[in-house]
């Protein structure tokens, strides 16, 4: 479960105030608005990458408000993927479970089970320059899903996709949260997107956050 | 159409194409010849007078004259101790420059902009005023206990301390412009991924910084190896002791020997393409935007 009570966030001038939001345990959120209202201030706020001024982020019924990114067990996949560009996609797969010092066996496995999942088999010993926009939204949802998060947030993972491959995509997003059964919460402007992939649909308008449909 | 009724249409649709083919017909463009023989033109002039000077350079002396230079006890002296003493500025100038370029690139906080500013001194300040500067320093009380342990008036590592003061400036520049075209995002998935800022620094961000990081080197080692006013002011110019490549330069001139002077010049415009042929190769624009400056 993802819960938000009464958050404040603030970037620069930009400033949300009151929000809450409720996505249930592996439920498939999506969460909407114009460009610019703080869709993605409040998906990082939510990770941990900046700080809440005000509210409480419970996580899996669990007070995360004040705990570090790392510790809060959230798979991100930001807009652009952000693939580590000296590393192989096997490395990118693999990178969460090294940082845990998971047991190297355990971590093959992993690596052979994410690939079969997401379709990338192929790709593992390739580095991201090489990969197409498909590949690279795959491979970063491969890495975020590595460590077995309970929660998944995605800031527009299929923005920068053209036509076919958003559907592949979009599809391939659907399959795996399901497979995988994890709360996912995706920040997107696009209600095609939202309405083929959301459980609850939230969406951000003058400041103000407020749960749209089931 | 008249150009009454052409004014009409415009005045009620002043979106529509018609009375365009004739504006285009008129329309003519001048060559771009004359543009590009001006850039040509100016540009050969600057380039003119390094190849100029280099040729000249080259000219005044015979190989007779470079290996008998290069046969002096005091040149080779030299030459061996700016190889060194660059060397070790390069490496301190990296242990710094990582560090501050990546404080510089990632963190916002108060006087950051003053900080930015004092970075930049040892670039604006004129080199024998960083050799005055120095040489103040340590005969304050901090800068004697200092001399206690490690001799640094016109001494050897006051020759790397003066080299460094300088080299470290634009190391710290080129460190920085690198980090700055590394982009945040991917040390925020590492963080989401389970890593500390520490883990993130060394597993995602350095790797890639590593041709920024050859640069900010060769650039510092460059710098270092041309200082020579600090290294006056600082270290002084005794032979055998002191003495690196452009104080041999300035002795053999002191005293009229322009052909070993000329030799030990040429050594280093030898040096400076090695190094500038390194950079290119590791490319980037780091190495550019700090030399920019």
């Amino acid at each position: 479960m993802i819960a938000l009570e009464n958050v404040t966030v603030r970037a620069g001038a930009f400033h949300l105030s009151g929000i809450s939001l409720e996505v249930p345990t592996r439920s498939y959120g999506v969460l909407m608005g114009r460009t610019a209202c703080g869709k993605t201030t409040l998906l990082e706020t939510i990770c941990g990458l900046k700080a809440a001024r005000a509210g409480r982020i419970i996580l899996d019924g669990r007070d995360a408000t004040h705990l570090r990114a790392a510790e809060r067990g959230i798979g991100y996949v930001p807009q652009d993927g952000a693939l580590f560009s000296t590393m192989t996609v096997r490395r990118h797969l693999s990178f969460a479970l090294e940082i845990r010092q998971a047991p190297l066996e355990s971590v093959k496995t992993r690596v052979a089970e994410l690939a079969r999942l997401l379709g990338i088999e192929g790709i593992l010993d390739r580095k991201p320059p090489g990969l197409s926009g498909g590949e690279q939204q795959r491979v970063a949802l491969g890495r975020a899903l590595s460590a077995r998060p309970r929660i998944l947030c995605l800031d527009e993972p299929l923005g920068c996709l053209d036509e076919d491959t958003h559907d592949e995509v979009c599809e391939l997003l659907k399959r795996v949260c399901r497979e995988v059964e994890v709360t996912t919460l995706h920040v997107t402007h696009s209600m095609n997107e939202a309405r083929k992939l959301a459980d609850c649909i939230f969406r951000i308008e003058n400041g103000v956050l407020a749960r749209v449909t089931n | 159409m008249t150009i009454a009724r052409r004014h009409a249409t415009e005045q009620t649709s002043p979106l529509t194409t018609e009375g365009c083919a004739e504006i285009h017909d008129l329309h003519r463009v001048r060559s771009d010849v004359p543009f590009v023989v001006g850039l040509c033109i100016l540009s050969s002039v600057y380039i003119l007078l390094i190849a100029g000077m280099l040729v000249a350079d080259l000219s005044f002396t015979t190989p007779a004259n470079f290996l008998a230079a290069l046969r002096s006890e005091e040149i080779r002296y030299a030459i061996r101790l700016s190889l060194i003493s660059c060397s070790i500025t390069a490496l301190l100038s990296l242990w710094i420059a990582v560090p501050i370029g990546y404080l510089m690139s990632r963190y916002s906080f108060r006087g950051k902009a003053a900080l930015d500013a004092i970075l930049d001194i040892p670039i604006v300040l004129p080199p024998l005023v960083i050799g005055l500067s120095l040489l103040i320093l340590f005969r304050t009380h901090a800068g004697q206990l200092i001399e206690r342990f490690v001799p640094m008036t016109y001494a050897v590592p006051g020759i790397i301390l003066a080299q460094w003061m300088v080299a470290c400036a634009f190391a710290v520049r080129t460190m920085r412009t690198t980090f700055d075209q590394i982009s945040p995002r991917q040390e925020q998935v590492a963080l989401t991924l389970g890593c500390s800022q520490s883990q993130a620094f060394w597993q995602i961000v350095l790797p890639q910084a590593r041709r920024g990081i050859l640069a900010a080197g060769t650039l510092a080692w460059a710098r270092a190896m041309g200082e020579f006013g600090p290294i006056l002011i600082f270290s002084g110019a005794t032979r055998m002791r002191t003495e690196v490549m452009p104080t041999s330069v300035f002795l053999e001139l002191s005293v009229g020997n322009i052909e070993a002077a000329v030799a030990v010049s040429l050594l280093m415009v030898v040096a400076a393409v090695f190094v500038l042929l390194l950079v290119r190769f590791f490319g980037r624009t780091a190495a550019l935007e700090a030399n920019r400056i």
